[in-house]
């Protein structure tokens, strides 16, 4: 990353009087145009989706926690309002699932990670007035509050053998199309047809933005690594959600209009759905983990006190990541009857990424090596960021073999993988760019000693909860099922515990926030120091309500 | 500045909307995919002037016949024989028979798949009954046959020269697709 000289004399002196003005309360929150507060808005949203998403995975550690049906029949009773048959039990453990993974991905994690931090900082890293189009944000983020209403809303309709979308979060046909009657599915994929579309919208926000308006001076090869990751991040947006959307208008097709895609009988192919998902949700994950390690970029660099180590390296490796990402999809599907040829290719595929993916991991700690690192909060939560991908990393490389996978493939191992590579990985990196820049958003600092016990509570919190899904994926125990045999308690039991330790870590962040908000220290203009070297750090906390009405200079 | 907004906007739309192109064209390419190279089962379709032209070699292999229907057709469906034993690139027919045990007309279709996916690309059909619709009157029985070859190929392709057993099947569903879509017609 270069270091970013701002030159004028002071910028603070540009941003007069009129840059404060603000609408009234409807105007500004409900009709808003300004990036700052639309990332705000994000932000809220998907700590709300978060909470919901996050609750329901504890209805799941709840269950889970002992062998047997504990609670899934009075909770089907409750939502149904009448005595739920066990079948009826089995299908609110599949929409809890569905529910858990389709709110973590696109109201949590994409609306935090792009649609909050990418709002609020890209204009300011690249040293903009605004988004390129700020009406458009303004539509992308109230097309997602939609998309989840109508997500939620589907919970309460029939959708088969109970209420609810059932499906899991990769919708496969044929349960998705025959075998899930009733509008409860419609709704939860016309939910993700508007979430995709506020994503594409939002992309070609960024995209627009981040090639035109940059302030002079900034070329593409001294953009923050943040700005970076969000450009890469947004060319996989436009490139693989349409094809998303392609699939699940044709389950549409397939379910109300006689349609028959993916309908063997009558010459689909159900596999057919399969490659088109995982050729959107493979990227997918890269589009979840990509911003978050721009985010880990910076601020690693901030606490070393150093740019970071291998500028160019960083911000190719993450295109190369972006661009192998669209050609292993398949290793999702190793187990549909492929041919040793294709096995081999997807498999070697796959681990390429590990290569661009140990550049950036090499270069944090490089960065780091020989620094001046002070451990401040968003640093130990990078530094645990650092740690815990390189676990999943670890892991996913395993699942990788085509041979491993067909023994590993829908057990507990590949749900610890993706949980250490998204709930660790990319919440992680969440907390640490929350941490980081609330004080430039709020103008409050946090609290560092509730930061630091908040890290190390949900630091082993999930740890106890996912690293023992190890050993469950390892003895065989497969995913999606709200029952296990005896062999699997006890392992079970102590990934229930963990879920209560993160769960107590949780409520130390929003004791944190909330004390913050009211009574936390004022925060300056550049609160970390020297390593703190992009734009956003030459305006005041809070920034204006417009900003760099001069353009600043980069030399 | 705004000129250039649009026009980046505008690509990047272009962009999207092709992906949107992509991932329908992706349904003829993959059939056509599969067609060309066996992908998944497919089993390939000759005509008989193709067929004369290869020659019976002397290993034989053995053809499993599966026969299996939807719980929802009235029909009795089996092959007339569960095995035959054939030489790699010898044509052979085998029959199979479908028997309407209801007491109204019913119409179905069959879609069919062999396994080992891999022997797909090598299981030439020259003349079967995939995908007519076949309709059979209250206790009609009917004899439909296949007539095949395996291709000498599968001899020397690495993946599939260990393969002594392929096994053909066929699933008949009901042609009236009976409300597996229709959410009216499910009483919760």
């Amino acid at each position: 990353m270069t270091t970013i000289a701002a030159t004028g004399t002071d910028l603070h002196a540009h941003d007069h009087h009129d840059a404060d003005h603000k609408p009234s309360f409807f105007a500004r929150w409900f009709m808003s145009t300004n990036h700052k507060d639309i990332g705000t808005l994000y932000l809220i949203f998907a700590i709300f989706a978060g909470i919901v998403g996050g609750a329901i995975s504890g209805l799941m550690r709840l269950e889970l926690a002992a062998p047997g049906i504990q609670y899934l029949q009075g909770w089907a009773s409750m939502m149904a309002g009448k005595e739920a048959s066990l079948d009826e039990a089995y299908h609110m453990w599949n929409v809890l699932i569905t529910a858990h993974g389709l709110i973590m991905v696109f109201f949590m994690v994409m609306p935090a990670i792009i649609g909050g931090f990418g709002n609020w900082f890209i204009p300011l890293m690249i040293g903009a007035p605004d988004m390129a189009f700020p009406r458009m944000n303004n539509v992308s983020f109230w097309l997602t509050v939609v998309a989840f209403i109508m997500l939620l809303g589907s919970s309460f309709v029939p959708g088969g053998t109970g209420l609810g979308a059932g499906t899991g979060w990769t919708v496969y046909a044929p349960l998705s199309t025959s075998g899930s009657v009733g509008p409860a599915v419609d709704m939860a994929i016309f939910s993700l047809h508007l979430a995709g579309a506020a994503s594409i919208l939002g992309a070609i926000n960024f995209i627009t933005t981040i090639f035109n308006m940059r302030a002079p001076g900034m070329t593409l090869h001294k953009m923050p690594l943040f700005v970076w990751s969000v450009l890469v991040t947004a060319f996989l947006l436009l490139l693989a959600l349409p094809v998303l959307a392609a699939a699940i208008t044709m389950l549409l097709v397939d379910r109300n209009f006689g349609g028959a895609f993916f309908d063997a009988s009558a010459g689909g192919d159900p596999v057919l759905y399969q490659h088109l998902f995982w050729f959107f949700g493979h990227p997918e994950v890269y589009i979840m983990i990509l911003p978050g390690f721009g985010i880990i970029s910076q601020i690693v660099a901030t606490f070393s006190r150093k740019p970071v180590f291998g500028y160019l390296g960083m911000a190719y490796a993450m295109v190369a990541i972006g661009v192998v990402g669209f050609v292993v999809w398949a290793h999702h599907m190793f187990t549909t009857g492929m041919s040793v040829d294709m096995k081999m290719y997807f498999t070697a595929a796959t681990m390429v990424i590990a290569v661009p993916t140990g550049i950036k991991i090499f270069s944090w700690i490089a960065t780091m090596w020989g620094g001046s690192v002070s451990f401040k909060t968003p640093m130990v939560w990078a530094m645990g960021f650092i740690f815990m991908f390189t676990v999943g990393g670890v892991t996913g490389v395993v699942l990788a073999n085509g041979g491993l996978d067909d023994n590993l493939h829908d057990t507990y191992y590949v749900v610890a993988h993706f949980h250490y590579v998204l709930s660790l990985g990319a919440v992680f990196s969440l907390f640490a760019g929350f941490y980081y820049w609330f004080g430039k958003m709020s103008g409050r600092h946090l609290n560092e000693f509730l930061g630091h016990l908040h890290f190390w509570v949900f630091f082993v919190g999930v740890n106890v909860l996912f690293f023992p899904m190890h050993f469950l994926g390892n003895s065989g125990m497969p995913r999606r099922y709200p029952d296990y045999p005896e062999a699997f308690a006890y392992w079970n039991g102590v990934a229930s515990t963990g879920y209560a330790i993160m769960a107590f870590g949780i409520l130390i962040f929003f004791v944190n926030v909330i004390w913050s908000l009211v009574a936390g220290r004022r925060a300056e203009d550049n609160y970390w120091g020297e390593g703190a070297t992009t734009l956003e750090w030459t305006l005041t906390s809070p920034p204006p309500y417009h900003q760099f009405e001069t353009l600043p200079v980069i030399k | 500045m705004a000129n250039s907004n649009a026009k980046t906007a505008f690509l990047a739309g272009a962009l999207a909307v092709s992906m949107v192109g992509v991932g329908f064209a992706a349904v003829p390419l993959y059939r056509l995919f599969c067609q060309v190279t066996g992908f998944g089962g497919t089993t390939m379709r000759v005509d008989a002037a193709q067929a004369a032209t290869v020659a019976a070699t002397n290993k034989s292999i053995v053809i499993r016949f599966d026969a299996n229907h939807r719980g929802d057709l009235p029909w009795e469906f089996k092959p007339e024989r569960p095995t035959d034993t054939v030489s790699i690139g010898a044509k052979d027919m085998s029959i199979f028979l479908a028997k309407n045990l209801s007491s109204e007309s019913v119409t179905g279709t069959a879609s069919f798949n062999v396994t080992p996916e891999l022997a797909g690309k090598y299981f030439n059909k020259i003349q079967c009954f995939c995908f007519t619709e076949q309709t059979l009157k209250p206790g009609e029985q009917v004899r439909m046959p296949v007539l095949y070859y395996v291709d000498p190929k599968i001899m020397t392709d690495p993946e599939t020269k260990d393969i002594e057993e392929i096994t053909l099947s066929y699933t008949f569903y009901p042609v009236e697709k009976p409300n597996t879509v229709d959410p009216q017609a499910n009483g919760s």
